[in-house]
């Protein structure tokens, strides 16, 4: 039997993406942020989670994707990285699906620039391609402050 | 290689040899070199590879070598102390042993029994022993160890040393009864719960204060309380005694000492100052670094201190107490102090400074000098110190945690550092203001005072210096730095510099220089919980974490330093600048330079009180104003505060108006709680002048006239009006 992953997916700008589901703790509805100046703009603000300060980072903005409409919430899927939680802001969450390595592809040459670093690959699915997101790559924001702006 | 060491020991005990400096580093070499194989054995479980023969032949030869023992009686006390050390030492390194699963012969408890501790150590016979037991028995009321000495068995240094084995054990068991081990890992945890818990409390009595029930009130109250304590009671379990980290300068001083040859004795005083493990950790280094200079660059040589008319040895103290909810540490020694020519001269060869500004500096912004980053007052760079990289680092590290540094020096009488550190890092009270619809902590330390200024102040209370805003706060200029700017809250506009609203400056010191930092709203003063930012956010020195509010959201903690940075209120240059402004403020003024008040009174022209002598200036509506007897009386703190109208006191018509709307001006001249209200016509300003009294017009109420701002004012005698009004105020006040 080929080996399979279990990917944690959710929606950006009308994209299909999927995380690792080890690497996610838990999935929750918007919550109020504060925000932090001086800080590159992917960085949304911080959440109170069950009293642990978790930093939010906006995905549209990290992958030089245009604004959420201001009507819709995002929601967040909350991770874990080697920095502690940091919680990601997408669009809408779909299902935890089942992938086989099999299905999966390396991004195409075509694909350059941040969002390049960011996808590790697609999953090529019955009915659609699944963005496979580099979690450590998008919360290495302190590595290129400037970038998601400039992408934009 | 113990057992070398050990037979050592032995001839040092039995007196066959004298022990000296070079034995002691033998001893203690050989001690590290135990202490690195028990910390191999417990990493690796094997000695690991090691080539000892080097000490082991030193060790031996030492024993057998005719030359060290040389017989000084003076040096006898010494070397009696130093061999306690080791004693004490080894008996530790047992331990230790034990621990580590060693099961050596010598991880033993030491025995308990007097007689037991000197048979083992001093060979006294058993049967001497039991004789002098016997005679105990028969009534002889003296201890067993004085009967010994007297009976010539054994020699009273060896009893005395026997006592404080003893000692030593019963101690380590009694602890061991009443204490136990926790992972700091466990207490990080309970820590991080109580932080929660605060924060919990928080919101509740948020609630409670909402609803008004009044049994939950109660409740709420409760639970704040014992949070308040258990709060307390965890952060205790933190606490470490300074001792900790003190234990090991002996040894580096001595090392420093021997290496460039200088005599050094050390003293501790507040051992026991206890702080929070964190922070114990994070001073350790720079303590140790300013340690190291005091040998190295405080005390001088031996030679030189006989010269000087000093004791030979030079002495090093180390002193900790608590003050005002901090911790200061003192590291002081005698020695030679800092020459302020030598460092004024270094600085303007470096060109840190001028050579005008060098001579313009006071002693102590001259030892600052020091701190800074390359500089370095050493002739030679020796392998302890002189380098230049210390002192700045020093000084980083410990405002780091939020200390202060400051260096006072005497020059021929020596040197003292006195470090100020903060009990505790993680549970810390701060002031909330408001800026662009968001909240923000100050941490307490780094606040000064509060200053608000009404819409109609405002205008005029803010003045530009090319482009740059400030404020005249006691005739002295304070940048103000706009936070809504310095953070790039674009949205928030120029909110707080709107007309028709009041100015909120919150005033903050970073390294020494006082700024304003203009906010939209001061809100209130809170404990909060000190929460690190993530990776993303480190690079951002403007703030130095975050923090859960009692609502429940996410504020950040402002750093003034970082704040100061970005908005270039602390540059090289402007500090300078700065100081050389004050300082030559303060020489010109070296007589009778005062800050006075200057305020009109009824017809009278300008009239002016030094501001020392007023308390506060308050604002009283008139129709306040109410009648005791035949004086005029306000309500004012709780208390009756008589007025006193200044115009009439001084013999003229008061020109105010009647009308019960208008606000009366009031000077609060207060004299050990009793209080007096000057009423004046109108507050002027305030200034610094040189004040040249000149008697002429000298009369009741008026001590003479003085140019102020080049214009005549009259000197209000504060006093002699008070007492003309109310003949008692003095002695009643004085009461």
């Amino acid at each position: 039997m080929a080996q399979s992953e279990q990917f944690c997916t959710f929606f950006l700008d009308g994209h299909f993406f999927g995380v690792p589901v080890q690497q996610v703790q838990e999935v929750i509805r918007y919550q109020e942020m504060t925000r932090v100046p001086l800080v590159p703009q992917a960085v949304r603000g911080l959440i109170n989670l069950r009293g642990q300060i978790v930093t939010a980072i906006d995905l549209r903005r990290r992958l030089g994707m245009s604004e959420r409409p201001a009507d819709k919430l995002p929601m967040n899927v909350v991770v874990r990285t080697d920095d502690g939680a940091l919680s990601l802001l997408v669009d809408e969450i779909g299902d935890v699906i089942e992938a086989e390595q099999k299905t999966f592809e390396e991004p195409p040459e075509t694909l350059k620039g941040m969002r390049r670093e960011m996808i590790q690959g697609v999953h090529k699915l019955n009915d659609r391609l699944m963005h496979v997101l580099d979690i450590e790559r998008a919360c290495r924001i302190t590595e290129a402050p400037e970038g998601a702006v400039a992408v934009r | 290689m113990a057992h070398i060491g050990e037979s050592l020991l032995g001839r040092l005990r039995d007196g066959t040899l004298v022990l000296d400096g070079e034995i002691t580093t033998a001893l203690l070499a050989m001690v590290d070199a135990i202490r690195q194989m028990l910390a191999s054995i417990e990493a690796q479980g094997s000695e690991g590879e090691r080539d000892d023969s080097a000490l082991i032949s030193t060790l031996t030869r030492l024993q057998h070598d005719p030359e060290a023992a040389r017989t000084e009686a003076a040096k006898l006390e010494l070397a009696k102390i130093e061999l306690a050390k080791i004693e004490l030492a080894k008996i530790e390194l047992s331990k230790t042993a034990a621990a580590a699963g060693e099961g050596s012969a010598e991880a033993a408890a030491p025995p308990a029994n007097i007689g037991a501790i000197l048979m083992e150590r001093t060979g006294v016979t058993s049967a001497e022993i039991q004789r002098a037991a016997a005679l105990q028995k028969e009534g002889d009321p003296r201890h067993l160890g004085e009967i010994l000495v007297e009976q010539g068995a054994v020699k009273p240094a060896d009893v005395v040393e026997a006592l404080r084995v003893q000692r030593t054990a019963r101690v380590s068991t009694a602890a061991s009864d009443s204490t136990i081990r926790v992972d700091v890992g466990l207490l990080d945890k309970v820590m991080n719960l109580v932080g929660e818990l605060v924060l919990a409390r928080n919101q509740v009595l948020l609630f409670a204060n909402r609803l008004k029930d009044a049994s939950f009130l109660a409740a709420s109250q409760r639970l704040n309380l014992i949070t308040t304590e258990l709060q307390a009671g965890v952060m205790k379990t933190r606490m470490q005694p300074i001792g900790n980290i003190w234990g090991q300068f002996p040894r580096t001083v001595r090392d420093v000492a021997l290496s460039c040859g200088k005599e050094v004795r050390i003293e501790m005083e507040g051992k026991e100052t206890e702080l929070d493990k964190t922070i114990i950790e994070a001073i350790k280094d720079p303590l140790t670094h300013l340690v190291r200079n005091s040998v190295d660059h405080g005390i001088e040589l031996p030679a030189d201190r006989v010269l000087a008319g000093k004791d030979r040895v030079g002495r090093l103290t180390l002193r900790a107490f608590h003050e005002g909810g901090q911790v200061n540490i003192e590291i002081s020694d005698d020695g030679a102090g800092l020459d302020v020519d030598r460092i004024r001269k270094k600085a303007a060869e470096r060109a840190v400074i001028t050579a005008e500004q060098a001579a313009r500096m006071t002693e102590r912004e001259t030892f600052n000098l020091i701190f800074l980053p390359g500089f370095s007052t050493a002739q030679k760079i020796t392998n302890v110190s002189g380098r230049g990289v210390g002192m700045d680092v020093v000084k980083t590290n410990v405002e780091k945690i939020g200390g202060t540094v400051d260096l006072q020096s005497v020059l021929g009488r020596g040197t003292t550092v006195r470090v100020k550190i903060p009990l505790t890092l993680a549970i810390i009270p701060a002031l909330v203001v408001t800026c662009g619809g968001d909240r923000y902590a100050i941490p307490q330390v780094s606040l000064l005072e509060l200053v608000r200024l009404a819409p109609e102040q405002a205008k005029s209370g803010i003045e530009m210096v090319q482009g740059a805003p400030v404020h005249r706060l006691r005739g002295r200029l304070l940048p103000l730095v706009y936070l809504s700017r310095v953070l790039d809250l674009n949205d928030a506009g120029e909110s707080s510099q709107q007309e028709g609203r009041p100015v909120n400056i919150v005033v903050l010191q970073a390294e020494g220089r006082a700024f304003g930092l203009v906010v939209d709203e001061i809100n209130d003063t809170e404990e909060i919980v000190v929460k690190p930012l993530g990776k993303q956010l480190k690079g951002v020195n403007t703030f130095a974490g975050a923090t859960i509010m009692g609502d429940g959201k996410v504020a950040l903690i402002l750093d003034a330093l970082g704040l100061a940075q970005k908005a270039n209120v602390v540059s090289e240059l402007h500090d300078r600048t700065v100081a050389e402004k004050e300082l030559s403020a303060a020489e010109k003024g070296a007589g009778n330079r005062q800050t006075l008040l200057l305020f009109q009174a009824g017809d009278h022209g300008r009239m002016a009180i030094p501001l020392a002598l007023v308390a506060r200036l308050e604002e009283f509506s008139r129709s306040k104003v109410e009648r005791a007897g035949r004086r005029k009386v306000v309500q004012y703190r709780g208390r009756i505060m008589p007025l006193i109208e200044v115009a009439e006191a001084v013999g003229e018509s008061s020109g105010a108006s009647t009308d019960a709307d208008s606000r009366l001006q009031v000077l609060v001249y207060a004299e050990r709680g009793h209080s007096v209200g000057l009423v004046v016509e109108r507050i002027l300003d305030i200034v610094e002048e040189d004040v040249v009294l000149d008697r002429m017009a000298e009369r009741a109420g008026i001590l003479g006239s003085a140019v102020v701002q080049q214009r005549v004012t009259d000197m209000l005698d504060v006093q002699g009006v008070v007492r003309a009004a109310d003949p008692d105020f003095f002695t009643v006040a004085a009461e």
